[in-house]
């Protein structure tokens, strides 16, 4: 019988003091009381709509209820039969919009903690002996590119339909924005390397260091390398710039440079390791959603003395989950809503000194659907800053699509493809995650991969 | 991991590589790089893709040491493997057919001249190359490049070979009809300052002049905008929609600063590089 308590278990996080100036992981995960305590509370609905809202569809109660009666080894089964990564999704997912909104008790309190209670098998299970399911039963080889979130699901679910799969990535190390953008404090690669590791004891082959139109052309893969199909998961990797004056001094990057720097490129360990990153004392992060928030937190990490968010919007406007904006306020972070940057300001050697902005205020909705920020006049300010990160979006790479004839791209950049199977209009290619939607989640991301490797299966072995 | 198939000196701080590296041979063209990384933790760096031969599937790339990793790189010798090789990344230099053309090579850029000047004496175009160095010693791969193009145009600085004088002197007496000729296209490569002092010789007589940028790199593939160059005014990404840009357009200043960007951290690795060799 469900237990009746309104809030969730908390997750236990390390002092906000303490862990603001430090790469450890901030949640320290449920302990095995905390899990049964919080597992209690599912209320085991006939018609669970949290599956719902799960874009990988993993059957909650079910996974629940094996917590709650002790059952991990089953509970690690269920989740890893549709989620393919989840320790990783138990992370990094916003369930606060996914499968928590769903939640039957969402009406009257709190919902379950679904996500804290994912991490906590998927961590229960990373204790455990990898138990290896797949075997190679089908001959056509299937060729994936890119190894992030859609890429690794789609070859997760390849190679458990049996395929030899084969990931081709262009970085020395695969993962995608798992790896060069969400930081160690939130997604240890610890972690992310387990995950990766239980891919390949499936039998999936990663090829890093070769960039699929450069190193090789797509249509190679086909015609020449024999594979029998193509998935295209390359994400949306292009950071985008405000294009106001000093964007070019010395001093200011996109959060995608500052973020792989220090996450791919290891530039905390410098001079251990070789790439260094500048972080200054002050730094400003334009941007509010969950790139802006890694950035901010990771500058204060580096040793800054303040960092702040700089936004145009307000608050309500935020694209950036709840727990991550919690998490950076207690750390001490600043926030500069309804302000607009105009220009970044330098000094004679060409580095930044500050950023000259403009206060807001909301209008009418826009065609985004959030309320318009509308510059209020005479409301100029100066932010003495000494660094200024760009967190204003990504959008997709154009790389693979300008060498390859046949696919084609929206306005926006982004690939087209079926939004069910991923189907390219160019034959045996498919395509999903960022590349087609454009920024997005990790775990949108996965659910595409996941649909297209069952796409690519009922087009390769149709079911009679 | 790619292996080191020949290694050679070419100077006391360059040093050749022919490496195998198939499927880069067989899709690289005049004007891409490749990315390095030499050890765990190590730079990702962005090196000209000197030549490749698409039979034997190896590519030539030439190294000069400026800090700690291309230190490190130079002190691989043939038969050891390189830890990372990526590309061939960035875009190929185009250059409309028919015309005179004079690649431009100061330093070590004139290694970047060998694919590029041959491609373009294979298809027809009447080729010259200008070699620049300080001085005779400094002067690399001439005898590789010399049977690749129509004229071969060496410049000392202290006249111990060649014409006594920068680059662009020689380039400035051929504008005016001197030597090989006014050029229809020019291609300069090497350090910066002299791919600047190059745009301005060219740049009243109206000559088409292409640079390769070589700006900060992290990812080389579009990922950070690290590598981005002004051009015209608007920013240009170096590794997807470069490296070679009009120069007459490029912002130099901008692009030397920029470049200056990480000096002290450089310094420091470098000499923590010497410390360490020096201790053993
Ligand atoms: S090096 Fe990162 S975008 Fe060019």
């Amino acid at each position: 019988m469900p237990v009746k308590r309104t809030e969730k278990t908390r997750m236990p996080a390390r002092e906000a003091r303490v862990r603001a100036r430090d790469f450890q992981e901030v949640n320290r995960g449920y302990t095995t009381f905390h899990a049964a305590f919080e597992a209690e509370r599912c209320l085991r609905c006939q018609e669970p709509i949290c599956v719902d809202g799960c874009p990988v569809k993993i059957p909650i109660p079910d996974f629940i209820h094996a917590v709650a009666i002790g059952d991990m080894a089953g509970a690690a089964k269920i989740l890893r039969t549709s989620n393919p990564l989840p320790a990783i999704c138990g992370r990094v997912c916003p369930q606060e919009i996914q499968c928590e909104s769903e939640c039957s008790m969402v009406k009257r309190c709190e919902s379950v903690a679904i996500g804290h209670l994912e991490r906590f098998v998927a961590d229960w299970e990373r204790t455990r002996p990898l138990a290896v399911m797949a075997a190679t039963t089908r001959k056509e080889k299937i060729a994936v590119i890119g190894a992030g979130p859609s890429g690794l699901v789609c070859a997760g679910e390849l190679a458990r339909l049996g395929y030899p799969v084969t990931i081709y990535e262009a970085l020395h190390a695969p993962g995608g924005v798992l790896r060069y953008g969400i930081p160690e404090f939130r997604l240890p690669k610890a972690v992310l390397d387990w995950e990766i590791g239980v891919l390949k004891a499936t039998g999936v082959e990663i090829v890093c260091n070769v960039i699929i139109g450069k190193t090789l052309a797509l249509d190679e893969l086909l015609d020449k390398h024999g594979y029998a199909a193509v998935f295209i998961g390359t994400g949306a990797g292009l950071p985008q710039f405000l294009g106001i004056p000093g964007e070019n001094l010395n001093g200011v990057m996109s959060a995608n440079e500052f973020l792989t720097r220090i996450n791919l490129m290891r530039a905390y360990e410098f001079p251990e390791a070789d790439t260094p990153v500048r972080v200054s004392k002050r730094v400003a992060v334009i941007g509010a959603g969950n790139t802006a928030m890694d950035a901010v937190r990771t500058a204060l990490r580096m040793g800054a003395d303040e960092a702040s968010i700089v936004y145009r919007r307000s608050e309500k406007e935020m694209g950036a989950r709840v727990e991550e904006y919690h998490h950076a306020l207690e750390e001490g972070v600043k926030f500069h809503w309804l302000t607009n940057p105009l220009e970044v300001v330098g000094n004679a050697e060409g580095w930044v000194t500050g950023l000259r902005c403009q206060r807001m205020k909301l209008g009418e909705p826009d065609a985004s659907g959030r309320a318009r920020p509308i510059p209020i006049v005479g409301s100029e300010l100066l932010l003495p800053v000494d660094n200024v990160i760009l967190a204003i979006g990504t959008t997709p790479n154009p790389l693979l699509t300008r060498t390859t004839a046949g696919l084609l791209t929206n306005k926006k950049g982004c690939l087209v493809a079926d939004e069910q199977t991923g189907q390219t209009p160019k034959a045996r290619v498919f395509a999903g995650g960022d590349a087609v939607t454009g920024a997005a989640t990790v775990i949108l991301a996965a659910g595409a991969g996941k649909r297209a490797a069952q796409a690519i299966h009922d087009a390769l072995a149709p079911r009679r | 991991m790619p292996r080191i198939l020949e290694t050679r000196r070419l100077t006391p701080v360059t040093k050749y590589f022919r490496i195998d590296a198939p499927l880069i041979a067989a899709s690289a063209q005049p004007g891409q790089f490749v990315i390095l990384r030499v050890r765990e933790g190590g730079e990702r760096i962005p090196i000209t893709i000197a030549d490749y031969d698409r039979d034997a599937g190896s590519i030539t790339i030439v190294v000069q040491e400026v800090g700690a990793t291309t230190k490190r790189v130079c002190a691989l010798e043939a038969g050891e493997e390189i830890l990372d090789v990526a590309g061939p990344l960035g875009s190929k230099v185009e250059v409309p057919p028919g015309g005179h053309v004079c690649g431009v090579g100061g330093g070590f850029g004139a290694a970047a001249l060998l694919c590029l000047m041959r491609e373009l004496t294979v298809r027809g175009d009447r080729t010259t190359a200008i070699l620049g160095a300080r001085n005779r010693d400094l002067l690399i791969l001439v005898d590789e490049v010399r049977p690749l193009c129509r004229n071969v145009e060496l410049c000392t600085d202290d006249g111990s070979a060649g014409f006594k004088g920068f680059v662009t002197q020689r380039l400035a007496q051929m504008i005016r009809g001197e030597g090989p000729g006014r050029p229809d296209h020019v291609i300069a490569i090497g350090p910066m300052a002299m791919m600047r002092a190059v745009a301005e010789t060219t740049r009243e007589a109206k000559i088409n002049t292409l640079v390769s940028m070589d700006p900060l790199m992290v990812d080389g593939t579009g990922m950070c905008g690290g590598c981005r160059v002004t051009v015209g005014g608007r920013a240009q990404f170096a590794c997807v929609d470069g490296p070679c840009f009009d120069a007459h357009q490029v912002d130099f200043e901008e692009a030397m600063r920029r470049n200056k960007q990480y000096a002290r951290e450089e310094r420091q690795a470098a000499d923590r590089l010497a410390c360490a060799a020096a201790g053993e």
